[in-house]
């Protein structure tokens, strides 16, 4: 009846996930009660989780990356307090759990922080960006995110029933085989990640068609802002690479289900086409991660140095170079797999080529940079903080490229340290920086200024303590994931590092911190006049938070920087331009199908995990009953009035000649 | 034929849509260019980028099928197992549903039902014996010792000849919800869009189809 689930598979002598999942589980059901008593039920399906609209899904996906980065960070604190105390001893966390902690943590951080903060930020700004009023599909795209928490909600049960991995964020054959894993661990990974990745695959279509497809008239490809180029690159990577990901998954599965015989020892498998599989979708991940980063900096930079960013066309062919070679570097990652010096060379020269175009970026912000007036806001605090670090990253990266340094680096801290400076350094450090500067776009007001500041601070000296240290581990020669270590020249950098996540972890209660006072102050930090940084591309040409419909009137695109544009027109001519002509809108409704579909996701995975058939059957037939219903609907979009469309717009616009008249006053 | 039509938005029904778009912006001449693109193209567009990423997948099925088909581990090879002839016979099959969809495709934009559903059913019965055959293969070949868990190119084998059998499956599953679909809702502009994107799909099936019949089969029974 329920598989191999049992009352075995909770995990009752383990008082350390017990006591999270306990939290966990307290603070859900806290959170649900207030809300049920507060009577706020209705507006949050009629308002959020039925919600089509794209501002909507990005804020719950932004939401959904925050809360897992608690957890993630949770995890990384254990490992690194679990090293500093585990020198000759056996440390608090036993083998089995550790080995399940840094898997949790990994995978939890890309697929569960890093890709749904991305995806949120692009769902936000892409299309105010474009100035169109969704994407091209909007239930699809709430579709897209309730798989995404589905996959979040799989691994955090697995804290509580059965177990997670013990293989790595990565689940490297034979040891993720039946044979040697033979726990439901491995099956959560695969299964959660399986779900949330038709999640990405149909958010990389949605977005890749919205951005070659939709625009406003005039926004031709040259005029697009960079972050709109780099959210095309970045789909049109996860088009490309996520069905790899699906494939090699599945393979795994098949294998652990159905005895097959792709990656084991025996028959004729052949583990290392895992590796090259995977890794022909795991680099192109890392640019799928790092290239939006690059576009909120070129925002960012371009914004508070009160200059159109430099070089736009090099930006360009730069993030399409970066698009296409990230398929062709796969194999560094695993030098050591015996392919040949011929081969290791090819990929070695191309890895230190796609570093090029990289470098173009930096150059070009910094000659954004280059004679502006710069704002030391907190989101350029980010973006030059991005700078330093990531070029430490990229060149231990480029170090490690060269195949004869590899062989000594391979699997070492070495390696840790280098993914983190360009993970924590590159992608965290732009998502934080879009976070403060879209943030008064998305609420209607302002983070806390110092507050982001101290955070910053902390953030980025926290790093700095916590992973530099690792790059000295690693060439001492202490390799990643041990559980515990006899080396006493070891012990005082593992201090160190612990010490570090300690600085980190001061920064991230200090965000906690500026959101709670931010909201509590947000009537002294509204942002009346829906510009609050002087910005020059289209979202900031909408109110704060935009209306549902984004724009009364589709804006007229003459040249980059467009809203810059028209600001500089109203300023020669001291008023704005003329009112439009307002119509009637037609918006898409808001359906149920996306968490409903996910409803169904969830229990056919939980039921795959625990080989539960006949609910896996029931929750398909559950799935594609909701597709039909959603096919069959009559209705599907709403109108919005002209005179509401106008009530909308004529207040923006007061608030916008106000501040006209107020700037021309000052002059 | 019709299909390209459709996706280049010719067809007569897009005025129709247009109607309905224009409302979103009709405003000045460059707004209604922009309504050019209606939902229609749309939608192909987006379902083509679709379909692209599932030929990728396709394609890492491929490329391990590649690697792993000399690795039959002392089980049978291709040569001893592929019957051609069955598979020309399967082969035949599809094509024709191919060609019956685009029937079907033809039917619904004219909005003639005895066409759209006469064209459906045979696609739907073709692509059922294209299944039974492919499931009679299978079947067979468990029988005689020589399952998916033989080897690994047995392994690789099913798993790709398979991925091809279930995306027909889902095909013809979408394809009976379409003809109900017409049958409650009429020729209605988000229906006609459905049967365009399943016609897409449809038609990519063949195409995987003659990759894999060239790769697997006609390469398999050479060596």
């Amino acid at each position: 009846m329920l598989g191999k689930l049992t009352w075995a598979a909770i995990p009752l002598d383990q008082p350390i996930p017990l006591f999270a999942a306990a939290v966990v589980g307290a603070v859900i059901i806290g959170v649900l009660g207030w809300i049920t008593l507060k009577g706020w039920l209705p507006y949050l399906w009629q308002e959020w989780i039925t919600s089509v609209d794209h501002k909507r899904i990005g804020i719950m996906y932004i939401l959904l990356a925050m809360v897992m980065l608690l957890r993630g960070f949770s995890d990384a604190i254990m490992m690194r307090s679990q090293q500093a105390l585990a020198f000759r001893s056996e440390g608090y966390l036993p083998p089995e759990h550790y080995d399940q902690v840094f898997s949790a943590h990994g995978t939890l951080m890309i697929f569960f922080v890093a890709m749904p903060f991305v995806i949120g930020l692009m769902n936000l700004v892409m299309p105010l960006q474009l100035g169109i009023r969704d994407v091209a599909f909007p239930t699809l795209n709430s579709v897209s995110f309730w798989l995404t928490a589905t996959g979040a909600l799989l691994v955090n049960v697995s804290l509580v029933v059965g177990e997670f991995a013990r293989t790595g964020w990565l689940p490297f054959p034979p040891l993720s085989e039946i044979t040697y894993s033979p726990g439901v661990g491995v099956d959560y990974y695969l299964w959660s990640l399986q779900i949330s990745g038709v999640g990405t695959l149909l958010t990389g279509v949605n977005f890749v068609t919205t951005v070659l497809k939709l625009h406003a008239p005039g926004m031709t490809y040259t005029r697009m802002p960079i972050f709109c180029w780099t959210t095309l690159a970045t789909n049109l990577l996860i088009v490309a690479a996520f069905p790899i990901l699906t494939a090699t998954l599945a393979m795994l599965l098949l294998d652990r289900y159905l005895g097959f015989h792709f990656f084991t020892n025996e028959a004729g498998g052949n583990m290392m086409m895992f590796m090259n599989l995977i890794w022909a979708w795991g680099h192109p991940e890392v640019y799928i991660l790092i290239l939006p980063a690059f576009g909120v900096f070129s925002e960012v930079i371009s914004t508070f140095s009160g200059k159109p960013l430099f070089g736009y066309r090099s930006m360009v062919a730069a993030t399409m170079t970066i698009c296409l070679l990230a398929f062709m570097v796969w194999l560094h990652h695993f030098f050591t797999m015996g392919a040949g010096a011929d081969v290791n060379a090819v990929f070695g020269i191309a890895t230190m080529i796609i570093a090029v175009p990289t470098g173009v970026k930096v150059f070009n912000w910094l000659f954004t940079m280059y004679g502006g007036r710069i704002v030391y806001s907190t989101p350029i605090l980010w973006s030059i903080g991005f700078m330093v670090t990531f070029v430490i990253g990229g060149m231990t990266g480029v170090l490690m490229a060269v195949p004869p340094a590899d062989f000594v680096l391979h699997n070492s801290l070495f390696l840790v340290a280098h993914f983190h400076n360009v993970i924590i350094g590159g992608v965290l450090f732009g998502l934080f920086a879009g976070y403060t500067y879209w943030f008064p776009k998305a609420f209607g007001f302002r983070l806390h200024e110092g507050l982001g500041k101290a955070s910053f601070w902390c953030w980025i000296i926290g790093f700095y303590v916590a992973f530099m240290p690792l790059y000295v581990l690693g060439l001492m020669g202490m390799t990643r994931r041990m559980q515990h270590y006899d080396v006493a020249a070891w012990r005082p950098w593992l201090l160190i590092a612990a010490g570090g996540a300690v600085i980190i972890l001061a920064g991230i209660i200090l965000q906690i911190a500026q959101l709670a006072v931010s909201i509590r102050r947000r009537e002294e930090l509204r942002d009346e006049t829906g510009d609050p940084w002087n910005g020059r591309s289209l979202e900031w040409a909408t109110p704060s938070p935009p209306p549902a419909f984004n724009f009364a009137v589709l804006p007229h695109v003459e040249g980059r920087d467009a809203y810059w544009a028209m600001k500089q027109r109203a300023r020669q001519l001291g008023e704005l331009s003329e009112e439009p002509g307002y119509t009637d809108i037609e918006m898409p409704r808001n359906s149920p199908t996306g968490f409903i579909c996910a409803f169904f996701a969830t229990f056919m995975g939980f039921a795959l995990i625990w080989h539960i058939w006949w609910l896996v059957a029931l929750a398909a037939l559950g799935a594609y009953a909701t597709f039909v219903v959603f096919a069959w609907r009559d209705r599907v979009e709403y109108i919005i009035p002209a005179d509401v469309v106008a009530r909308v717009d004529r207040a923006n616009r007061t608030m916008r000649g106000d501040a006209l008249v107020h700037m021309q006053a000052a002059q | 034929m019709s299909t390209f039509e459709a996706a280049a938005g010719r067809g007569n029904l897009d005025r129709v849509e247009h109607d309905q778009e224009s409302r979103h912006y009709r405003r000045t001449p460059e707004q209604a260019a922009a309504a050019l693109l209606s939902k229609r193209i749309i939608a192909g567009y987006g379902f083509w980028i679709f379909l692209i990423s599932d030929i990728i997948m396709f394609s890492a099925f491929f490329a391990t099928y590649a690697v792993l088909v000399g690795a039959t581990a002392g089980g049978p090879s291709g040569r001893e197992l592929f019957n051609l002839h069955n598979v020309a016979i399967e082969t035949a099959f599809l094509l024709l549903s191919s060609f019956t969809c685009g029937l079907a495709s033809i039917g619904a934009r004219m909005q003639r039902g005895s066409w759209f559903y006469g064209a459906m059913a045979a696609t739907f019965i073709l692509g059922a014996a294209f299944l039974s055959i492919e499931v009679h293969e299978f079947v067979g070949m468990v029988a005689q010792g020589a399952g998916p868990t033989r080897s690994a190119f047995l392994s690789a084998f099913f798993t790709l000849v398979g991925c091809h059998g279930l995306h027909v499956t889902a095909g013809l599953l979408w394809l009976l919800t379409m003809m109900a679909q017409v049958f409650a809702k009429g020729y209605r502009a988000d229906v006609l869009r459905r049967i365009l994107c399943f016609s897409l799909f449809w038609h990519t099936l063949d195409i995987i189809w003659v990759a894999l019949f060239t790769v697997v089969y006609l390469m398999g029974a050479a060596q």
